[in-house]
This record gives structure tokens, C-alpha cells and sequence, in this order.
């Protein structure tokens, strides 16, 4: 018994949003384009996001900068620093058109150059940090949450156990105890290695843990009852129907753990267990500064300053692009 | 004042002109920078007042058997008299007697040493100091379970020490032979081998009597009996002790010490923040950094730039050398001619200016600091007239060593102290210069010789070719600088502090050294040693130590003591009332 709907005349041909004028065609949009409108209409985003692309191609270039604007970034230049007291000749620290950021105490290394190469070392560590952990917590987080029972049990006890780790406590003693040749590394590339290991492997369980919360909530959906019914693997089930409607949230954790990792690499070297010197590190530049902040804080600044604006634009980018993927959570 | 004023005119003379306007018509002491080297600041006898001192953390105890910091065997005079004693003078170390009627008389080639106490000697408590107290004091430290702190000397040196002995098992001292107390007033001590420098031994803390009956062990400390002219008051473990004066103490039982004891009180502020402390002595609300190594780099920095503040500081020597070992078992260090490359190559001014520059140390060109006795001006690689490197004598070396291009080896350093770091950073500059390539391996300083440069197995693994290291003397005295650190017999499987240094003829000077009693010609032998070694170029010998005090002018007496590089804790008097 239906009643047919009284069409009117050309109402088939009326544009779904009166309101708009002008010849722009109108296009379905995916999911993708409506974040990336949303995080373009972001400011604060989009700024912390070109930083971080600015960062990110400064640590690439690092030496063509440095030929531009700098000295090697372990060359030491006796005559700019006094003999007697230790501190630069110039005011502000030997700030120059020469040494954009000035010069470290003692033996006069360039701050700008060491600060471009600094970034290398935090970029690279605090990105394949990432990459381990987000690689581990996914993994864990979608089999916790998907297969539920003992497994689920298994792996979130293993989860508490990681996060109950004292971390810092343990980095220190493992840097210090690793020998010089492991692995076919050695010197420095070794303990950039075990660095990232250390920080990687450490930190799954954050994204373990928002893995297994979402893929708990996702395989109750239709979708992934029907592949059940049609017969579907396990292994097609987690990666084809589940993986792809995680992305958001890897990618918004992601982008929230790089600063975090990049915080904690800075801490290492701050303790002294980071790279070996006399590769430029932020937090070991740092570690240096203290002992010289009273007589000489321009030495504080740029390291301070360098991982300060690293970390605020990789978190006002992350938060932004959460906002834009997933607006609820405003 | 006339004296207090010469002295002023003497600083003057000294330094060159520190201060434009000049001593001689003010009243009092006119500050000048190192008045307290050589001579003494503002001499006075006036007394009262308190003395109250400052240091960073704590040190290892205050209990004269388990102590092995020279700012306490320092203070610890106050309150603890030994057999002998280095003497409160700016002049030199020179043992004199104190407990003691005289130095030690030496029989049986110097196997035996013997000593008389003064008449008159008392504890806090008016009870008589004897020498079974001296030979129990001595007995007790020989636990090192109970007393882990102290030095070994005389667990080293005492004959027949049965093995585990302690005073705690055996109360009746029986099974101590090598102690003999004929008398109450006569201490007779036998040694396994010769050995000519007793006196040093015999004015280390662990001779200050214990009454046996007061000793509470590992508990001592909290109630250290006194035998000297303070006592404690209040022991507040980890933040404040407080000495006041033992009126049992009898100064004319004291007359060759040369002790003041001119405060009526001393307080020890423990834990106070380093750069807090450098500002509380420029306030004037302490009086003395007790740990003596000098202002912290910034303040050095701060004080070096203001002529007026510079004036109240004294930039004392101390006998400590900041050096780098060439281990002779690690290649291509086997070979004396790449280590001698490597000894030309280094930027002798680049390591000084790592250790804080002209302030922090003098360029060294042998091990044995000039202040101690011996010392012979040993220049072999002409490291004072080239301070940036040879690269030209370096490249001769490193030909004759069959790597013209040259090498690439480790360095070790203790990462957490940043001048050591800033020295290898430079070390390594100047060594890439003629082509040695050195990757820089930092080790916590907690471990440095339990498993890492002190470990043989593990620098021969690793090739640790150069090892950053600085020693400093238990006494200023050959003996006390150089033996433990270039005697090839020293060396064992860890824990070592010679990192690797065997020369044969090292080992011989050094046994003839123990047996020769004459004082001169043994401190040549040491001399002799000091050369070997920097002949053998097992060292890039760095820079002699030097700190920079700071001295507020109010204070009396002041003087660095030679014997510890430090401001002699026994003299010092206050005009803050």
C-alpha cells in the first residue's frame, strides 16, 4: 500500500545544497578528504605541521646547511673562546653572522651546526622509536582484541608488566653494559641501535593498549560477522577488515608518540647515555649548558629551544589531525 | 699588622699586579689573588668565633680508621692527633711528630720502626691516651669488612697480619705481633719489607688512638672519641656535625703541629648545592668549601672576570695529575714509537684549556706534580714551547712504527665529568691532525676501573688504545703519587689503578726506593721513576691540577697546605663574631 510520493517536476535535477552558487562541481567525498579539509582549516595544525616539515628537511640537508651557514660541526675554534675564563669572546654568547647561534664554552664548536646535525640524531631515533613501537602495539593490540580470552589475558598482563618497567633505571645500565661490536655495529651507529631499541621496544604498550580498545569495539561490527560467515581467515579478517579501519588512530598516536620519543631521547643524552660525543645531541648540549647557565644562558637556548619547538610541533600537528580524523573527540 | 700588610706587598709581588692601589697603609689584610700560597693571608692569633664550613654531599665517615678523603684526613686534625703529622705551614709537606716525641727511629733495614708518646696526653674524657690506644686504633681499621673505606697501607705493609683479622673476633689484640707495646709510652711496628717512608704511614688517621673500651665498630663515627683540640658536639649524620673545643687538649703536648685552634666552634654544613655554596661564600654565610677543590666552572668563570673577587681567591696547586695512559698491551701501543706519536700529536694546551685553562692546571710534562718532593723539571718531548702538537715529530714516529698513514684506536674517558670529555674531544682533534683516528668510548665513573679502563680483559677487547685518567697522592711524596699507578705488580685482573704502565726498570727504581732511609737521595729515585716513565711515553702526562678557592677576607691564618692542596683546616680563624 504505498502512496507515490508526488514528485515535482525538476526536483531531481536540484543541486543537494541550494546555497551554493557558482559553476564548482560538486564531488562525494572519502573520509581522507573531509580530514584533510578539516585539518587544512586548522591553523595551529597546519603551522605545526609545516614545522615539522621544515624540521624534517633540515635534518636532511644538515650538510649542505651547514657549508652555507656554518663550520664542521666538531671543529673546535680555540680563538673565539678565552683561554682564561672558558667563555665566547663576543657578546651573546659569539652570536654572529658567522655563528648564527653562537659558540659552545670551552672550545668554541659551532652551536648552529651542532644544532642542525642534533636534529639527525633526535629526528632518525625518535622516528624509528616510533616506528617499533607502533609496529609491536598494533600487532598485540589487534590480536589482543580480536581473539579476546586467554590470549587477550596474556598479552594485557604482558602490557602492565612493560609499563611497570623502570625504563630510564634500565636504559642506563643497558647502554652502559653493551659492548663495542654487537651485531655487526659498532661506536656510534651501535648505540643509536640500541637506543631505538630501548625506546621502541619499551613503549608498545601505549598503542597496544588503544589498539585492543578499538579492535574490541570494531569486531562486533556487521562487516567483520559477514566475513566470519563467508568463511574468512583469521589473519584476512585482522589485516583486510580490522587493520584498515585502525589507521586513524595509528596515525594520531603516531604523531603524539614522535615528541614524546624525542623528549625521552633528549633525556638519555641528557643523563649521559645517549650518543657517544663527540656527535652533537639536543639533550646532551643541554646537559652541557647547565654547567654554563649562570655566565653564559645564550649556550642554553638553542638546544632548549631547539627541542622545545620540535615537541610543541609534532603535538599541535598530532592534535590537530585527531580533531580533523575523528571530530568527536574534540 | 705590620706582618699582615708585607704579606699583602708579597701577594702583590707575586701576581704580578693584581690590584692597582697596593698594600701598605690599610688596615687589616688587603685581599690579593693567591695571598694564601706560599705565605700566609692575615695572620692573627685572636680567637673565638665559629668556623663554619660547607661541602656538597657527604664524605665517606668521619671515623679516623675508615676515612680516604683528603679534605678529611684535613679537618679530622682537629679533632684526632696521629704519631706524626703534616705540618700546618704553607711552606711544604713536612712530617713532624705529634702524638710522637720524635719522627720514627728505623732498625732492621727499615723493617722496624719505633715510637715514644708525649707525657701528658688525654682524651675528651681526661683519661690517659697510651699506645695499646694507638695499637688497637691501628688493629681495628685492619677490618676491611667493618671498614671498608680507609687505605690498605697497613694491611700491605704490618708483618703477619693473619688473614680475616679483626679486633672484633680477637679482643685481646693477641694475634697482632707485627704491633709491639713494651710500655705505655712506646709503640713498636714491624714490616714485612723495607720500607723508608714510614712516617708517612704512621701520619695517616688510622693511627689516632680508639680507646678500646669506647669503640662502638661501624658505629664510631656517630662518637668519636676526641684526642685533639675539638670534639664533637652534635653528629647529625648527612647534614650538620658540630665541633667545640676539648678543653682536656693541652697545646703544650702539642708544639710541633702547629695547630691554632683559634675558633671556639666549627659547624659542617653537609649537602649544601654546589652552586649555592659558591654564592654563600662570596656572601659571607659560609666561611670555607670543605671538599678544597675549588669554585665550580660558571663561578670561576664569573669570579675570573671581576678583578675585585678574583683578589679573594687563591689558585691553589694541588697534587693531582689529569693524564692519559698509552696502555703498552693494546695495539698499536705495544710499540713505543706510535705511542710517542701519539704524545707528540696531543695539543698539551687543548687538555689544559679542557681542565679550565691557566686556572684549572699547568701543562704538565711529567707525572710527579712539582709540588712533591723529587719532582725534577722533565721536558723530553719539548711539550711546553709546541702547546698546540707536533705534527711533523708525530708523523716521524709514526713512521718508525711502521704506520705512516696512522691508526685508529678507542679512548676512554668517564663520561659523566665534562672536562675529562671536553679533554678527549680534544685529544681526538689534535690526533686526527697526522691521522690517527680515535672513536671517543664514554663509561660511567662508578665502574671506570671495576669493569672497564681498570679491567685489562675488557681495554684489550674493546681497543681502548688511550685511556683518560687522574691520580692524586695519598701524600705528597713519590710514594704516595707514583706507586700505585706505574708498578707493573700492582696490576691485577680488575679494579686496577695503574691502566697499564709495566717497565721493567720502573719496577727496580722502585724497590730501591723502599729500602733507601736517606730522604733526599729516595725522593731522586722517585725523580728517576718519573722520567722512565715519560721516556717510555706510556702517558700523555696533561696538565699538574690546580683549584681555585675562594678565600672570604674576613677570615685569619688562611693557607693552603701543601700536604693536601688545600686550606689548612687547623689554622684558619674568624673575624665574624
Amino acid at each position: 500500500m504505498t502512496v507515490p510520493v508526488d514528485v515535482e517536476p525538476g526536483a531531481y535535477d536540484a543541486e543537494p545544497e541550494a546555497v551554493v552558487t557558482g559553476e564548482e562541481r560538486i564531488e562525494g567525498r572519502s573520509l581522507g578528504q573531509i580530514a584533510w579539509r578539516r585539518l587544512r582549516r586548522d591553523k595551529v595544525a597546519m603551522a605545526g605541521g609545516v614545522t615539522v616539515i621544515v624540521l624534517i628537511v633540515m635534518a636532511l640537508i644538515a650538510p649542505l646547511l651547514v657549508s652555507w651557514f656554518g663550520h664542521p660541526p666538531n671543529e673546535f675554534h680555540y680563538n673565539l673562546v678565552s683561554a682564561d675564563t672558558q667563555m665566547p669572546l663576543a657578546k651573546w654568547g659569539g652570536i654572529s653572522k658567522d655563528y648564527l647561534f653562537g659558540v659552545e664554552p670551552v672550545n668554541g664548536r659551532d652551536l648552529f651546526s651542532r644544532i642542525v646535525y642534533g636534529a639527525r640524531i633526535s629526528l632518525l631515533i625518535a622516528f624509528l622509536a616510533t616506528l617499533l613501537s607502533v609496529a609491536i602495539g598494533v600487532v598485540m593490540g589487534i590480536v589482543a582484541g580480536y581473539f579476546g580470552g586467554w590470549v587477550d589475558a596474556v598479552i594485557s598482563r604482558l602490557m602492565d608488566i612493560f609499563l611497570a618497567f623502570p625504563l630510564i633505571v634500565f636504559a642506563i645500565a643497558l647502554v652502559g653494559a653493551i659492548p663495542d661490536h654487537m651485531f655487526g655495529l659498532t661506536g656510534n651507529g651501535l648505540r643509536i641501535a640500541v637506543l631505538i631499541f630501548i625506546i621502541g621496544f619499551f613503549n608498545w604498550p601505549y598503542i597496544g593498549r588503544i589498539i585492543r580498545g578499538q579492535t574490541l569495539s570494531i569486531r562486533e561490527r556487521e562487516f567483520v560477522d559477514a566475513a566470519i560467515s563467508l568463511g574468512a581467515t583469521h589473519r584476512s579478517i585482522l589485516f583486510r577488515e580490522l587493520l584498515p579501519n585502525l589507521v586513524a588512530p595509528i596515525l594520531v598516536y603516531s604523531t603524539l608518540l614522535i615528541p614524546s620519543n624525542i623528549l625521552f631521547e633528549a633525556a638519555l643524552s641528557f643523563l649521559g647515555v645517549g650518543v657517544q660525543a663527540p656527535t652533537a645531541s639536543w639533550g646532551g648540549m643541554l646537559d652541557q649548558a647547565t654547567n654554563w647557565f649562570q655566565v653564559d644562558p645564550e649556550f642554553l637556548f638553542p638546544p632548549g629551544l631547539a627541542i622545545f619547538i620540535t615537541v610543541l610541533a609534532f603535538n599541535l600537528f598530532g592534535d590537530g589531525l585527531r580533531d580533523a580524523i575523528d571530530p568527536r573527540s574534540r | 699588622m705590620v706582618a699582615a700588610t708585607a704579606v699583602a706587598a708579597l701577594g702583590l709581588a707575586a701576581c704580578g699586579g693584581g690590584s692597582s692601589s697596593g698594600g701598605g697603609t690599610s688596615a687589616g689584610a688587603k685581599p690579593v689573588k693567591d695571598a694564601g700560597i706560599g705565605k700566609v693571608y692575615n695572620p692573627s692569633t685572636q680567637k673565638g668565633g665559629t668556623l663554619r664550613f660547607g661541602i656538597t654531599e657527604d664524605w665517606d665517615s668521619v671515623d679516623p680508621g675508615d676515612t680516604y678523603y683528603g679534605l678529611s684526613w684535613n679537618l679530622l686534625r682537629n679533632y684526632a692527633r696521629t704519631l706524626t703529622v703534616f705540618k700546618s705551614t704553607p711552606e711544604g709537606a713536612v712530617v713532624v711528630p705529634d702524638l710522637a716525641t720524635s719522627l720514627g727511629k728505623p732498625s732492621d733495614d727499615a723493617k722496624t720502626w719505633t715510637y715514644t708518646l708525649r707525657d701528658g696526653l688525654k682524651y675528651q674524657d681526661g683519661t690517659p691516651i697510651t699506645s695499646t690506644d694507638i695499637k688497637y686504633a691501628v688493629a681495628r681499621q685492619l677490618d676491611k669488612d667493618t671498614f671498608p673505606n680507609g687505605p690498605t697501607y697497613f694491611n700491605d705493609w704490618l708483618a703477619n697480619v693473619p688473614q680475616g683479622y679483626s679486633v672484633y673476633k680477637d679482643k685481646n689484640l693477641a694475634d697482632l705481633t707485627s704491633i709491639d707495646t713494651p710500655d705505655a709510652k712506646t709503640i713498636v711496628f714491624h714490616l714485612k719489607a723495607p720500607f723508608a717512608g714510614f712516617d708517612y704511614l704512621a701520619q695517616l688517621p688510622a693511627t689516632a688512638p680508639v680507646p678500646q673500651a669506647k669503640d662502638t665498630g661501624a658505629n664510631y663515627k656517630t662518637q668519636v672519641i676526641s684526642s685533639g683540640p675539638y670534639k664533637f658536639q652534635s653528629y647529625e649524620a648527612g647534614k650538620r656535625y658540630v665541633l667545640v673545643r676539648n678543653d682536656q687538649y693541652d697545646p703544650k703536648t702539642d708544639p710541633d703541629s702547629g695547630r691554632l685552634a683559634l675558633p671556639d666552634e666549627m659547624t659542617i654544613d653537609l649537602g649544601v648545592d654546589a652552586a649555592d655554596l659558591d654564592q654563600r661564600l662570596q656572601a659571607g654565610t659560609i666561611d670555607v668549601d670543605l671538599a678544597g677543590t675549588g669554585v665550580q666552572a660558571q663561578t670561576q668563570a664569573k669570579l675570573l672576570a671581576d678583578p675585585s673577587a678574583l683578589a679573594n681567591t687563591d689558585d691553589a696547586p694541588a697534587a693531582r695529575t689529569w693524564f692519559t695512559v698509552l696502555p703498552d698491551y693494546v695495539p698499536p701501543m705495544d710499540n713505543i714509537d706510535c705511542r710517542k706519536a701519539v704524545v707528540y700529536a696531543y695539543s698539551p694546551s687543548g687538555y689544559q684549556r679542557a681542565y679550565g685553562g691557566a686556572t684549572g692546571g699547568d701543562i704538565a710534562t711529567s707525572l710527579l706534580p712539582p709540588m712533591i718532593p723529587g719532582h725534577v723539571a722533565y721536558d723530553p718531548y719539548n711539550l711546553l714551547k709546541n702547546t698546540d702538537g707536533q705534527v711533523d715529530m708525530a708523523k716521524q714516529e709514526l713512521a718508525k712504527c711502521g704506520k705512516p698513514n696512522g691508526f685508529t684506536t678507542n679512548m676512554a674517558y668517564r663520561s659523566d665529568r665534562p672536562k675529562e670529555q671536553a679533554m678527549a674531544e680534544s685529544v681526538q682533534q689534535s690526533l686526527a691532525k697526522v691521522g690517527i683516528t680515535v672513536n671517543l668510548k664514554g663509561y660511567p665513573s662508578g665502574d671506570y676501573f671495576k669493569l672497564y679502563a681498570g679491567k685489562p680483559d675488557f681495554v684489550k677487547k674493546n681497543n681502548l688504545g688511550i685511556l683518560a685518567y687522574g691520580w692524586g697522592a695519598d701524600w705528597p711524596d713519590g710514594y704516595g703519587f707514583l706507586d700505585q699507578i706505574v708498578d707493573s705488580r700492582t696490576i691485577r685482573p680488575a679494579g686496577n689503578t695503574n691502566l697499564g704502565i709495566s717497565i721493567p726498570a720502573v719496577d727496580q727504581l722502585i724497590d730501591k726506593a723502599l729500602v733507601t732511609t736517606n730522604t733526599d737521595a729516595r725522593n731522586a729515585l722517585w725523580g728517576d721513576v718519573d722520567k722512565a716513565v715519560m721516556d717510555n711515553a706510556s702517558v700523555l702526562p696533561g696538565i699538574w691540577s690546580k683549584g681555585l678557592d675562594y678565600r672570604p677576607p674576613y677570615l685569619t691564618n688562611v693557607f693552603v697546605n701543601p700536604a693536601f692542596g688545600q686550606y689548612d683546616y687547623t689554622t684558619i680563624g674568624t673575624t665574624k663574631k
